[in-house]
Order: C-alpha cells, then sequence, then structure tokens
C-alpha cells in the first residue's frame, strides 16, 4: 500500500480552499442571471472567516451532540472527498472506499446534523431535520442505481478504478445508459446540495427551511464549519458528476505539467456543471415539500432505464 | 491445564441447567435468585463464547467435537451434539449476547424485585439460552425439534411473564400460535428429508437434496422458508414479532431480537446449503425477494412508530430481511455455479446476523435502561435524557449508527458486503434475471437511508432537546451491571466494525463447509487494513482506514480554532423563540411529527387514519379544545391476518355443532373415524 502523502495533501488544500469558490460563483451567476449585482465570488471565504472570529452561543437545552455535529459534518465531507478522484485519475484514498464510502461518510455527516438539529429543543430544527432525512432517503436509491449503473460496466464500486475503466478502450462516451444515470445523478445532486427546486438555500423564512433550519442555532466557528463542510460536500458530489460521466482530462501521471492541464480540465467541468445548476434554479420554482418525491422518483426511474440499457445495448 | 473444546462445549449447557434450577430453588428469596440464575447463565455464556471461538479460529479442518449428552431413553432418539462450523458460529452468537445480557439482567430483574417473582424469570431465561444453545449444536432431528419446541415454550413464557396487562397475554398467545405454526412446518419439512435418508442425523442428510425428487425437493424448500421464515419473522409472516418482542421483559427483548429470530436463519442456512443441494433458480430468487420487501416494509413500519420497543422490534424485520438478501444472493450464485461469490453472499449474510444480534441486542438494552428509569415505552414522554442518563446514550447512539449502516461501525461493513455480493451478481448470468441484483441493491439503499431516518428519530427524540414528562425529567442512570452489559456490546460494534478482515478469518470454517471456499485471503488487502471484494480491482473499503483518516485531519479544525477563534468566547443561551417567553417542551417537534412526511409520501400503503375533533365557542379557527387522533394500521393485519381470524372463529362456531357433549355422539365420531381409516388403508 503506497499512500502518496504529498497527493493527500494537495486534494485536501483543494478541496479546502476550492469548495467555497463554488459556492461564491453559484451565488454570483445566480444573482447576474436575476439582474442583481450580488455578492462577490470570494464572500464565502470572508464569511467563513468572519463566523470563525465570532463569539458563539450554545442554547442551554443542547448537549455535546451539538458540539461535536460540525467536526463530524466538516471531517466526513473532507474524508469523503480524498476518495474521489478529482485532478488525478487515481484519488489519494481511494483505497479506503469507493462509492458506497462516500456516499456512507456523507450519510453519517447528515446523521448527525440532523441529531443537531434536535438537539436545542426547537420545533424548527427538528422541522428541517425531518425533512432532509425524509429526502436523502428517497433520493438515496435514485443515487445508489445510477452509481451502480456505473459501476457495472467498470466492474468495480471504487471511484478510481470507475474513471480508469471510462478511460480505457470499449467505453461509450454518450451511451445511453451514462447519459440516463448522469440526468439521474444531477437531480440527486439538487436535492443532497440543498438546492432549488429541493430546497431554497437563499430563503429567510424558516418554515420554508430545510437544510438552513437544522443550522437556526448555530453560531460563530460551529456555523463556519458546518458551512464550509456543506460547500465541501457540495464540490465532493459535483466532482463525482465531472469526473465519473466526463472523464476527460484526468492527469494519468503526477508530474506537474499533467497536474496543471488536469485541474484546468477539472475546473472547467465544475464550471459548466455549476452554470448548470444556476440555469436550473433560476428557471425553476421551489417545489411544494410533497412533490420534491415526484421529482426525485423521476431520477430514480431515470436510472433504472440507465440499468435496463446496459442491458439492451450490450 | 489443558482445556477439551468438548468440555468448554457440555459445560455451559449443564451451567444453563445449574441456573435454572437455582432460579427455581431460590424462588422465595428473590436476591439469592437473581445472582445464582444470572450469574450462571453469565458464566456458562462465557464458556459457550470460548468454546465457539477455539473452535472458529482453529481454523479448516479442525475436527468436530461430537458428545452423547446420555445416553439414549428410546430408540432413534439421540441426545448427541455436534460443533461444526456453521453450529459454533451461531453459538458464538448465542452465547456473546447470552453473556451481555445475563450480565445486564443482574442489575435489571432489581426492577422487579417485590413485585413479580425474579426466580422463575432467571429459569425461564436460563432455559431459554439453554434451548437455543441446543437448537444450533443438536445433530439430530430428534434433539433439534425437542430444543426448537422447549425454545419456543420457554420463550412464550417469558413473554406472558408480566401477565397481567391484557396487551401482554394477547401478544403471548400470538406468539404461542404463530410458533406452533412454524414447528408444524419444519417437522413436515423434516420428514420429507427423512423419507429420503431414512436416518435422522444430520450427517446423514448432508446434501440429501439430490436423492430427492425435484417436486418433493421443492415443497421440503417451501415448508422449511414457512416454517424458519415465520420464526425470522420474514414479511408477511411477522405480525407476532413486533406484537411479542415489546411486551417481554427488556432483557428478554434483547434476547428474542438478538439470537431466538437467528434460529430461523441458522435453520435455512443449514437447510438450504447443507442438506438440499444445489438449488434452482427461483429459490434463491425467492428468498431475495422475501428479503428485500422484508427490509423495506420493516423499516417503513418502524418509522411510523412511537413506542421505543415496537420501533425496534421492526427494524428485527428489517434486518432479518437484509441479512436473506445475502443468502438469497449465495442461493443465486449455488445455482449458476460461482461458489466463490456464494460464499461472498454467505459471508454477507452471516457478518449481517451477527452484527444484528450485537447492535439490536444493544438498543434493546439501552431501551430497556430507558424504561427502567422513565417508565414508559413511549417516545413522545421521553427527551433529554442524554443529560441525565449519559452513557446510557452513549451506547444507544453506538448502536443507532451501527443499525444506520454509516461508517465506520459494523452495520457499514456488512451491508457493503452485500452490496458488493449483489453488484458482482449482475455478471454471473446472461438472463434477465439479474436485474434483480441492482434491484435490490437499490432498495437496499433505501432502506439504509429510513433507517438512518428512523434513528435520528429514536435517538433525537429519545434522549435529546427537553424532557416532555415529569418522569423523563426526574429519570436517573441505570446500576453499573446494566452499563456493563451494554458495554460489551457497544465494544462488539466497534471492534465487528474496525475489524473486518480479522472477523472473516473466523467465517473461513464456515465458508469451508458450506460451499467448499476460503475467502478470507482474497477478502483481505495491506495486512489486514482493508477489506476487498475478492480483488483489489472490483472495490475496497477500510473503516479502520477511515477513521485514522478523519483523526488525521482533526487538526485542521482544531488549527483553525486556534488561528482564528482564540479570543473569541462562549456563552449558553435560550433557544430562539420568535420573540415567545420561553419554549416549553410541548413546542418540540413530536416523533410522530418527525415521521409525517414519509406517512405522506406512503400513504397508499399506510393508509393513516386521523381523527380531529374541535370544540369551538364561535369560530373553528379559535379551538378551545383539539383532539388530534392518529393512527397506522398494518395492511397485512388488516386484509390478510382480520378477515383470517374472523373465518377461523366463523368456521369453529359452525364445528361446535358436532361437539354435542353427548357421549354417544363422540363414541360414534371415533367409530366412523377408524372405520374410514381402515377402508383408507385397504
Amino acid at each position: 500500500m503506497n499512500l502518496e502523502l504529498p497527493a493527500i495533501l494537495v486534494q485536501t488544500a483543494l478541496l479546502l480552499l476550492l469548495a467555497p469558490l463554488l459556492s461564491g460563483l453559484i451565488k454570483n451567476w445566480k444573482a447576474k442571471l436575476q439582474n442583481r449585482r450580488g455578492p462577490r465570488v470570494w464572500q464565502p471565504y470572508f464569511d467563513v472567516l468572519k463566523f470563525l472570529r465570532k463569539d458563539m452561543v450554545i442554547s442551554e437545552h443542547a448537549s455535546w451532540i451539538f458540539s461535536v455535529t460540525p467536526y463530524v459534518l466538516f471531517l466526513t465531507a473532507l474524508a469523503a472527498g480524498l476518495m474521489v478522484p478529482m485532478v488525478t485519475a487515481r484519488a489519494p484514498l481511494s483505497l479506503f472506499g469507493g462509492a458506497l464510502a462516500v456516499v456512507g461518510l456523507l450519510a453519517l455527516g447528515r446523521f448527525f446534523l440532523a441529531l443537531g438539529g434536535l438537539d436545542p429543543a426547537s420545533a424548527f430544527g427538528g422541522m428541517g431535520s425531518s425533512r432532509e432525512m425524509t429526502i436523502a432517503a428517497i433520493a438515496e436509491p435514485a443515487m445508489m442505481l445510477a452509481v451502480f449503473t456505473v459501476a457495472i460496466t467498470a466492474g468495480s464500486t471504487n471511484l478510481s478504478q470507475i474513471v480508469l475503466a471510462s478511460q480505457g478502450p470499449g467505453w461509450k462516451f454518450l451511451d445511453p445508459a451514462h447519459v440516463l444515470a448522469f440526468a439521474a445523478m444531477f437531480v440527486v445532486l439538487l436535492a443532497e446540495t440543498g438546492r432549488i427546486p429541493v430546497d431554497n438555500p437563499a430563503t429567510h423564512l424558516e418554515l420554508t427551511m430545510i437544510h438552513e433550519a437544522m443550522l437556526l442555532e448555530y453560531s460563530g466557528r460551529y456555523l463556519a464549519l458546518i458551512e464550509w463542510g456543506a460547500s465541501i460536500k457540495q464540490l465532493v458530489l459535483m466532482a463525482l458528476l465531472a469526473n465519473i460521466f466526463f472523464p476527460v482530462g484526468l492527469a494519468a501521471d503526477t508530474t506537474v505539467a499533467a497536474f496543471g492541464l488536469g485541474l484546468l480540465f477539472f475546473v472547467a467541468k465544475l464550471i459548466v456543471l455549476a452554470g448548470a445548476v444556476v440555469l436550473v434554479e433560476t428557471t425553476n420554482a421551489k417545489l411544494r415539500l410533497f412533490r420534491v418525491p415526484d421529482l426525485l422518483s423521476t431520477a430514480f426511474i431515470l436510472a433504472m432505464l440507465a440499468l435496463v440499457s446496459t442491458f439492451l445495448f450490450r | 491445564m489443558n482445556i477439551q473444546p468438548a468440555t468448554l462445549l457440555v459445560a455451559p449447557l449443564y451451567g444453563y441447567v445449574i441456573g435454572a434450577v437455582a432460579g427455581l430453588l431460590f424462588m422465595r428469596r428473590e436476591k439469592l435468585a437473581n445472582v445464582f440464575s444470572f450469574g450462571a447463565a453469565s458464566l456458562s455464556a462465557l464458556s459457550g463464547v470460548l468454546a465457539a471461538l477455539f473452535y472458529l479460529a482453529g481454523g479448516v479442518g479442525t475436527p468436530a467435537p461430537q458428545i452423547e449428552l446420555f445416553p439414549p431413553l428410546i430408540p432413534y432418539i439421540h441426545f448427541s451434539v455436534r460443533l461444526d462450523a456453521l453450529s459454533a458460529f451461531f453459538l458464538m452468537l448465542v452465547s456473546l449476547l447470552g453473556l451481555a445480557i445475563a450480565t445486564y439482567s443482574l442489575g435489571y430483574a432489581k426492577g422487579f424485585f417485590g413485585r413479580k417473582n425474579v426466580g422463575v424469570l432467571g429459569a425461564f431465561f436460563n432455559a431459554l439460552l439453554l434451548a437455543t444453545m441446543l437448537v444450533f449444536v443438536a445433530d439430530n432431528i430428534w434433539l433439534f425439534l425437542i430444543a426448537w419446541e422447549i425454545m419456543a415454550l420457554t420463550a412464550y413464557c417469558l413473554v406472558s411473564f408480566e401477565h397481567e396487562q391484557p396487551e401482554t397475554r394477547d401478544a403471548g398467545v400470538l406468539y404461542f400460535i404463530m410458533s406452533h405454526i412454524d414447528a408444524g412446518c419444519i417437522i413436515l419439512g423434516f420428514l420429507l428429508l427423512f423419507q429420503a435418508s431414512g436416518d435422522y442425523s444430520f450427517d446423514s442428510l448432508h446434501g440429501i437434496g439430490a436423492q430427492m425428487s425435484p417436486g418433493k425437493r421443492d415443497a421440503a424448500f417451501i415448508l422449511f422458508l414457512l416454517g424458519f421464515g415465520i420464526k425470522a419473522g420474514i414479511v408477511p409472516f411477522h405480525i407476532w414479532l413486533p406484537a411479542a418482542h415489546p411486551v417481554a421483559p427488556s432483557n428478554v427483548s434483547a434476547l428474542m431480537s438478538g439470537v431466538i429470530i437467528k434460529t430461523g436463519i441458522y435453520g435455512l442456512t443449514r437447510v438450504c446449503f447443507d442438506f438440499l443441494g444445489t438449488p434452482p433458480l427461483w429459490w434463491g430468487v425467492t428468498v431475495l425477494a422475501v428479503g428485500t420487501v422484508s427490509a423495506v416494509l420493516g423499516v417503513l413500519y418502524a418509522l411510523m412508530e412511537h413506542d421505543l420497543k415496537r420501533l425496534l422490534a421492526y427494524h428485527s424485520i428489517e434486518n432479518i430481511g437484509i441479512i436473506l438478501m445475502g443468502l438469497g444472493a449465495a442461493l443465486l450464485f449455488l445455482h449458476t455455479g460461482h461458489p466463490v461469490l456464494a460464499a461472498l453472499g454467505l459471508i454477507a449474510g452471516l457478518y449481517h446476523t451477527i452484527n444484528h444480534a450485537v447492535f439490536k441486542g444493544l438498543l434493546f438494552l439501552g431501551a430497556g435502561a430507558v424504561l427502567h428509569a422513565t417508565h414508559t415505552r413511549n417516545m413522545e414522554e421521553m427527551g433529554g435524557l442524554i443529560k441525565r442518563m449519559p452513557q446510557t446514550a452513549f451506547f444507544f447512539l453506538i448502536g443507532a449508527v451501527a443499525i444506520s449502516a454509516l461508517p465506520p461501525l459494523n452495520g457499514f461493513v456488512s451491508e457493503w458486503l452485500t452490496y458488493q455480493a449483489l453488484l458482482q451478481g449482475f455478471g454471473t448470468t446472461e438472463s434477465l434475471w439479474r436485474l434483480v441484483f441492482p434491484l435490490s441493491g437499490a432498495m437496499l439503499a433505501l432502506t439504509g437511508a429510513l433507517a438512518a431516518a428512523c434513528f435520528v428519530k429514536a435517538f433525537g427524540i429519545t434522549f435529546l432537546a427537553q424532557p416532555r414528562s415529569e418522569h423523563a425529567a426526574h429519570a436517573h442512570e441505570v446500576a453499573p451491571s446494566m452499563r456493563f452489559g451494554m458495554a460489551v456490546l457497544t465494544t462488539a460494534c466497534v471492534l465487528l466494525g474496525l475489524f473486518p478482515t480479522a472477523f472473516i478469518r473466523l467465517l473461513d470454517p464456515v465458508t469451508q463447509q458450506l460451499t467448499g471456499q476460503q475467502l478470507s485471503a482474497q477478502l483481505s488487502l495491506a495486512d489486514g487494513l482493508v477489506l476487498a471484494s475478492l480483488t483489489e480491482k472490483t472495490g475496497t473499503v477500510s473503516t479502520l482506514g477511515i477513521v485514522l483518516m478523519g483523526v488525521c485531519l482533526l487538526p485542521i479544525p482544531f488549527g483553525l480554532w486556534l488561528v482564528f477563534a482564540r479570543n473569541s468566547k462562549t456563552r449558553r443561551g435560550p433557544t430562539w423563540d420568535c420573540g415567545q417567553r420561553g419554549l416549553t417542551p410541548q413546542m418540540e417537534y413530536t416523533a410522530t411529527g418527525f415521521s409525517k412526511p414519509i406517512r405522506m409520501i406512503f400513504k397508499a400503503l399506510f393508509q393513516p387514519r386521523r381523527d380531529v375533533q374541535r370544540e369551538y365557542d364561535f369560530s373553528p379557527r379559535f379551538a378551545t379544545k383539539l383532539r388530534f387522533e392518529s393512527h397506522v394500521e398494518e395492511v397485512f393485519v388488516q386484509r390478510i391476518y382480520r378477515p383470517l381470524r374472523i373465518l377461523i372463529l366463523r368456521t369453529s362456531r359452525r364445528i361446535r355443532a358436532i361437539q354435542a357433549g353427548s357421549i354417544h355422539a363422540y363414541l360414534l365420531y371415533i367409530f366412523i373415524t377408524l372405520l374410514l381409516l381402515l377402508l383408507f388403508a385397504l
């Protein structure tokens, strides 16, 4: 087993630094599309720094679960990120887990966040937790089925192996199975990252909140960790989508030139995906909570069709 | 001193007998009865754990100790026990749980002092452990069936232990009926096998399926699936499980959910992999489908519960389903001729079997501790217990994370193995049937995510926020012996989660016995740090690696704290109350409210009934009094069991007409029956 320390360090740094930028980019573009000037692209960095410096107020009803949650959320997102190939085809810690571990780690973070929402005895937090866990539950099968489709064609659940297989011969770029699975995964991405039409990240009304409702009682450096962790999670899921379905330009060796080119491709893919998210967010209205299952079951059907088409087009 | 494995095997059997006798002897001295019966049970269970571990750690080829307990009293009936690999695995399971639960009971039974007879509880507890152990090590059909029946009867007595409540009596009777239906199916199944072999010993039944006609073989399979399935609690024969497990004393619930339902899994594994030979396609598909349906429906009904112990009981159905997914996949692979994959499916199923035993045992013990402290099973009256019972809360949290299949604990490992078995199954056949693998995989994902939702609810509503009742507000941490019992199982959860490759080495003899394959070398990478699914290419995971990674990344958030937040202060304040004057426990989110979205989404299945009554003076918007009732009834009870019960009652009422009370009429019946039988014999 050879763990390459530089690769781990580089990917960790990339995850930490790129994630707020991606959130800022989406916010900025969304504002532009809506004829607003919007916050600067760098704003999320300033937010995190500001939150880190602030004093904290912790609810008197909260227990240690409340304090542990930000760390769990932050670390699970980061750990999951180290298993996803981003710039190089080999993720630094892909040996420690593949697609299933990534999904599991993100679920662990969500589990604690939902507990953290219930802990301060506020009804808003409980409502957020309940909705978050429900939506996650119906998004999960669609996501898994889409992952399975890719895993079956690649013969592996290991994300690096999947990417390597997709660079090899015999991999059809516009395979109907992959197109359908990508569509399913994109819907799941919207749900998992709390985007319109599933959740509105910019809402200020507690009753419509899902993700934000769980964070209402958090402040100071805990809030910073949660916000940062959530944006890392978003980056991880986007990287997953970008590199599994469009495995172009991933660095095959560890030379600086290959790495730079890989980084360039990676950022380009992220920009395209972010643009797609922005388009969806501006052209759609938030769905009523009980319409969300319809959307997610559509994703499930798409993934199912993807699976059947691996069977048909062989 | 040289301890023979045979001695270790027999010791617990006698130990349980001593414990049972001691319980009965000291019936009037409850303290002595408590110490002696549960003490004997703990020591016997420890000896059982050692026997199983010695055998399994010996690796493949260790001779199976076989002992005749006492000379046969009647021809045919041999009281011989044998410890082969499969028996040893299940012996380990029952003994590990027995050890933890018996220790826990030392403290738990004190709650019955002066109220109930602890001696009787201890005696039946020992008898149940004895019978369950005998089921696992019995070497012939007779002993197996006798032990099976004793197990059912003692379990019935324990379920009905608090028989003062009508709910308990009803549940006991239901359990009694269902366990006799399953015994009936199993007896019929074994009769079919006996017809082919002509001998009662399990040795002679090995691979007997090859000598049977396909029709009889299928009939035997169906009978065994029904019989063992009822015991395991598969849907739609599960209705006794959520009725019987919650009403039993919590230590018994833990034993029943942890171990007794696993006798069904043991029986099914023994029969399908050892006796019946290469299975046809539909066996595997059936088991896989039954498993998938049980898993999804089990967790969905669990979500609707706000009775903590009923919720856990429904999760047992879910987990039995997950175990059956692994076993069903293994049967399919045996059919398609992939013994290596069959071994992988078997490992997944058996790993989940022990995992479920451990975390469900732990959760039931935790629920018992909560019940002990708050005197209620209703989650809506709990809350805030994490501050009053911090250690119990911690143990329960570990169990909750484990059962939700979240890394790095043991539930994740066995579900990972199940996913791998299912995914690799896709390539084993060209037929359309291969779609069942990824589909059941997707349902497994749904199950896992719903289980996580359910345990956020179970833990969050029970232990977090403000106490919702006086009882919860005045709860105290439970006795040290109870905490010790939970700590044992918590440790087992963590160890089984972090060191899967070491545990899979213990499973080598089992897979060797049943499929002729040993996979521990193929499943282990990097000196056992990484768990691989057969090869490095198909997928790897390392729970220990994930934990180490988390520890290594921990300096980042702490570094941020030190660099930026050194001067920031933390203070306690009230939760945001929208400008009202403080939050009351009544304003908290409830368990029923938490699962409402799921209830709405799956309302076609649940068909929830709600009943709202408003009393108002001038407008319904300003109600003076509001009564809300919400109820979810199982569709199986509604559509199958209730009509069935009505039918049976109606038929019996008709039949009662021939029971006139006149002895002459009865003599006539006997005469006619005899005549008919004689005619039939001609």
